[in-house]
């Protein structure tokens, strides 16, 4: 049986830094499981650019800004399996073993000392959104849609309506325009939009693309193909208000309505799961709750950047290094902990959990909001002292936002079981 | 004076501009964190411009098309011609990062370059 | 000229066919969509019913209890997911517990074994999520489920293993007797036969009634079902009914063979013979029935939902054989529930009568058995080696959600009536009937497919006909 310090899960941006980062702590007996026929993810059908401002201070395209990592590994001759599927994971007294499998290798059973989680998310189908009408084809996930557009030279279709406004919904809107077909209306559900607001000027304002807020689709006409959708408006408990209905007649529905992580193995594996980000529940060492068990990108929770994911699966693959060099050294159980509990308009944080004594001299902790709020301070209180206070213009929930914390504000009050971050009016 | 209320789209912190004409020149840029967002906003007013990314079809490669993309910005207006002449290229494998594809798009000065390696079909 | 032409390639066309399959006749089975299982088959409850909500007497209750047991038999000779899971009928006021009573009566003059009156904390020990409302239960131990698909694929598959011809994307349009039996007109040519089998779901008494004075009439009545993520899939163990009405057997909660958990029909009567889509209000009814059952039933775990039309007859029972006026045509119509449970021994029955009639023999060489595409997913480890050290392909994972691989996929497309759509791909191997919905596998099915088939892209289809997946750019 194959032994390894470290296998990573997944050889998307997040595995890749992962994995570049352990191997640069010295992390040499690795190995990345990829389940696509190339390492980059879904980097690889991201053909549009914005990626990498800051992680390379230019603009790259998603291919490129994952060839740099690709050949960083490569440089590093970071191990990798492509088009290996992962279909187990479970643990027996602190060593974890692998299932996974291949064409050449077969069924493959690996003992890892650590593992890193990088699975990435997908997208929610048309089923869990309980659109009624009937069941033509034509109807897609704006990332299924994106990766026949760019990686396969098809078209879904000709004349298309999408509902949901987040980022990939936005650049397919533009991407489909471009290759000639006619996006009739983006339509989200919320009453702001899901996306950057920078996607929605490029992608939709540049090419006169109707963006409906509160809208949603009510039925979907069509036995065989596509042949036209019925969108509503909704009210404030997002039920369709009748007499609202429009007909859109068009062959093709693209859904970009949020994505889930995507952790059937983490959750079969025991490990414990935030309901709020369907992600695992962390420390400040992007540690899950079983140990040497790390988790980095998307898997952990959505980002709107790849250069965060980057950012965060390298600490993620630094960590994991530590903790194969302690390897059974030091059984430290009975560490203080204490939880960041998000209140007032912040939805989460992660980590979501914080051991100071682990802690780097700063942490930094990512979080997103509950609704679109302007001119709020967000404060971070260690019982009644005020750690972190800065004001923020704007923040909505389609964008990622971070506070950075001191270690030793935290080791200053010892003994305290929580920090509360909240949002608090000017 | 006339203003314009912009979103910068340099990055994705999306920073909300307001730009200041006088006459047809800018004056006044503000809202932006950084010199990228000034620049922004006075192109933006006076002659707008995009980066295109799109794809070409590969001939011979292991996968069907490549990633392209713009080497500098060009007129917003070019952009449903440089999608015109891009639909009439195919390239031969093996691509790489930074290939030039079509040289000057459609006069803009701006070549298309490869954004993606593709490797022979084997 | 052929000895027998059924018409539909559902499950009970099917069951027909494997049945006639054993005979030495010459038959074919004519389909208008582009595969078997295209209509009522594939959107259903998937129940096996015990069988003692029919009439006594009726065809509904004899078929019924003679398929419950045949499909115990027929899914391990024809290699289908069958699982008696027992089930369960809810009662929720003291005076319902007589209809309980009444049902068990009737379900013992039908032959359904061991059925019980459960009441008390019983009722929790056997279902924990399970309403407090219920006041008592009718426990029928030897209730099931089953794969509608991979049943009907399986007979369709055996039958042409054994020689009956299959037709796909071919509309019957008339059909008219002729000296020596009956002339079957479609779009793409006629076909003359000695007899006929209607098993056209919705459309029996359409053809019926081309041949018959004994008119019959059909009203689809739709049903809604929601299918709930297999992290639902043990919220109940056996299949959850209500006492039913008029409308049918009510709203059911039922863990899948495959581990899901579904819930529905709703029951609604339409105009439309291809009304099959879902809408708010449905989905609402049958959440509010669901929740009638176990108040926590995890709908918010839906993967998706679908619709199916029941061909409710007006004589409310199955029309099965020969009307007087028609001989040499044989009836299979007004099969709604428990028509999926009762298929196989309509097969049986039909096939019967025809090889009489037409003093058929037994074929000497038929092969009643069949093995079914491997399921990776739900392999030990050694065949798991086995397989991928015979090809290399089942190591491949296509759909992650359902761990189907290319090995699978391709053995669905090339063997007898094999795959040609999406759908196709997913009824037989389960690809893209997962959480995602298909939405990373679709790509890469389709890449098999078009290899397979040696066709372009552009030219697949999600299920046949005008559904095509892609356009040019």
């Amino acid at each position: 049986m194959d032994r390894y310090d470290l296998i990573i899960i997944g050889g998307g941006p997040a595995g890749l830094a992962a994995a570049i980062s352990a191997k640069e702590q010295g992390v040499t007996n690795l190995l990345i499981l990829e389940r696509d026929q190339e390492l980059g993810g879904i980097l690889n059908q991201c053909i549009h650019n914005g990626f990498g401002l800051h992680t390379f201070k230019e603009e790259l395209t998603g291919p490129e800004y994952a060839q740099r990592f690709i050949d960083r590994a490569a440089e590093l001759e970071v191990p990798y399996k492509l088009q290996t599927m992962v279909l187990d994971i479970s643990e027996d007294g602190g060593e974890k073993t692998v299932t996974a499998m291949n064409r050449k290798d077969g069924l493959l059973v690996l003992k890892t000392k650590a593992v890193i989680l990088a699975m990435g998310c997908r997208e929610r189908p048309r089923g869990a959104l309980n659109i009624p009408g009937y069941r033509p084809a034509g109807i897609y996930t704006a990332g299924t849609a994106q990766r026949l557009v760019n990686m396969e030279g098809y078209m879904p279709g000709r004349e298309v309506v999408i509902l949901g406004s987040g980022d990939i919904g936005l650049i397919m809107a533009r991407r489909m325009t471009l290759e000639g077909a006619k996006v009739k209306v983006v339509a989200e559900l919320m009453p702001y939009s899901g996306g950057l607001q920078r996607n929605i000027v490029q992608c939709l304002e540049d090419f006169h693309i109707p963006l409906k807020l509160s809208h949603t689709v009510v039925d979907i006409q069509g036995k065989e193909r596509v042949t036209g959708v019925t969108l509503a408006e909704v009210d404030e408990n997002r039920k369709p208000i009748p007499g609202t209905e429009e007909f859109y007649s068009c062959d093709t529905l693209l859904l970009s309505c949020g994505l889930i992580p995507e952790n059937e193995l983490s959750a079969k594996m025991g490990i414990k799961l935030s309901r709020v980000t369907s992600g695992a529940v962390v420390n400040e060492s992007l540690e899950t709750s079983v140990e040497g068990v790390f988790a980095c990108g998307n898997v952990l929770h959505v980002h709107d950047l790849v250069d965060y994911v980057s950012e965060e699966a390298k600490r993620a693959g630094s960590h994991a290094a530590e903790y194969i060099h302690n390897w059974k050294e030091e059984a430290i159980k009975e560490t203080w902990e204490l939880e960041v509990e998000p209140q007032n308009g912040i939805r989460y944080t992660v980590p979501q959990t914080i051991r100071p004594e682990h802690m780097e001299e700063k942490l930094t902790l990512r979080f997103r909001v509950g609704a679109v709020y302007k001119d709020r301070y967000i404060s971070v209180y260690c019982g009644s002292k005020r750690i972190f206070h800065k004001k923020k213009k704007k923040m909505a929930p389609g964008e990622m936002e971070q506070v950075t914390l001191q270690k030793s504000d935290l080791t200053a009050a010892p003994g305290l079981d929580k920090i509360i971050m909240k949002l608090e009016e000017a | 004076m006339e203003t314009r209320e912009l979103i910068c789209i340099n990055c994705p912190l999306g920073c909300a501009l307001t730009v200041t004409m006088e006459q047809g020149k800018v004056v006044k840029v503000e809202g932006n964190t950084c010199p990228k967002g000034k620049s922004y906003g006075e192109k933006e007013v006076t002659n707008p411009t995009r980066i295109v990314t799109s794809s070409v079809k590969v001939l011979g490669g292991n996968i069907p098309v490549v990633s392209v993309k713009t080497a500098s910005d060009i007129p917003k207006e070019k952009i449903g011609a440089c999608m015109a002449a891009l639909k009439t290229v195919a390239v031969k494998a093996p691509v790489a990062i930074g290939d030039v594809i079509l040289k000057d798009i459609c006069g803009t000065g701006a070549d298309v370059v490869a954004t993606r390696n593709v490797a022979v079909k084997i | 000229m052929y000895d027998v032409v059924v018409i539909g390639a559902g499950v009970t066309g099917s069951a027909v066919a494997r049945e006639l399959s054993a005979y030495q006749l010459k038959t074919l089975v004519l389909e208008r969509e582009e595969d078997v299982c295209c209509g009522t088959s594939k959107a259903n409850s998937a129940i096996v019913h015990a069988g003692f909500d029919a009439e006594p007497g009726s065809w509904k209750a004899r078929m019924n209890v003679e398929g419950n047991l045949r499909i115990r038999q027929l899914s391990e000779k024809l290699d289908f997911p069958y699982k008696q899971n027992g089930s369960l009928v809810l009662c929720f006021e003291e005076e319902g517990i007589g209809k309980l009573e009444e049902l068990k009566e009737r379900g013992e003059k039908n032959g359904v074994e061991g059925l019980e009156i459960i009441t008390g904390e019983r009722i929790w020990e056997m279902e924990p999520n399970l309403s407090r409302q219920v006041k008592a239960m009718l426990y029928a131990p030897t209730g099931g489920i089953v794969c509608p698909f991979k049943m009907t694929i399986a007979l369709a598959e055996n039958a042409n293993v054994n020689g009956v011809e299959f037709v796909f994307d071919t509309c019957v349009e008339n059909i008219e007797k002729t000296a020596e039996g009956y002339r079957i007109e479609t779009e793409k040519g006629s076909y003359e036969t000695h007899c006929v089998v209607n098993a056209a779901g919705v459309y029996a008494d359409v053809f019926n009634n081309m041949v018959s004075k004994r008119k019959l009439s059909i009203t689809p009545r739709k049903g809604e079902y929601c299918l709930m993520d297999k992290k639902a899939g043990t919220f109940v163990s056996h299949t959850v009914f209500q006492l039913p009405t008029a409308m049918g057997k009510g709203v059911l909660i039922t863990p899948t063979v495959h581990g899901n958990l579904l819930a529905g029909p709703t029951a609604e009567d339409m105009e439309d013979r291809e009304g099959v889509q879902t809408t708010a209000s449905g989905i609402a009814k049958l959440s509010q029935q669901a929740k009638k059952s176990a108040e926590n039933v995890p709908l918010s775990m839906v993967i998706t939902s679908f619709a199916g039309l029941r061909a409710t007859e007006k004589g409310g029972d199955f029309v099965l054989g020969e009307p007087e006026d028609a001989k040499g045509f044989y009836n299979a119509a007004g099969i709604e529930s428990p028509g999926l449970s009762s298929a196989p021994a309509i097969g049986v029955y039909l096939a019967k009568q025809i090889s009489e009639q037409l003093g058929a023999e037994k074929k000497t060489d038929f092969v009643s058995t069949r093995k079914d595409i491997p399921c990776v997913s739900e392999a030990s480890p050694e065949e798991i080696r086995r397989l991928i050290e015979e090809d290399p392909a089942y190591g491949n994972v296509i759909c992650r959600c359902e761990t189907v691989t290319e090995g699978e996929i391709v053995n669905a497309i090339r063997r007898p009536l094999g795959a040609r759509s999406l759908d196709g791909v997913k009824r037989r191997t389960r690809a893209g009937m997962g959480r995602c919905q298909s939405g990373f596998c679709a790509p890469r099915t389709m890449e098999i497919l078009a290899r397979e088939l040696k066709k372009s892209p552009l030219e697949l289809t999600k299920t046949g006909g005008k559904s095509r997946l892609l356009t040019e750019v």
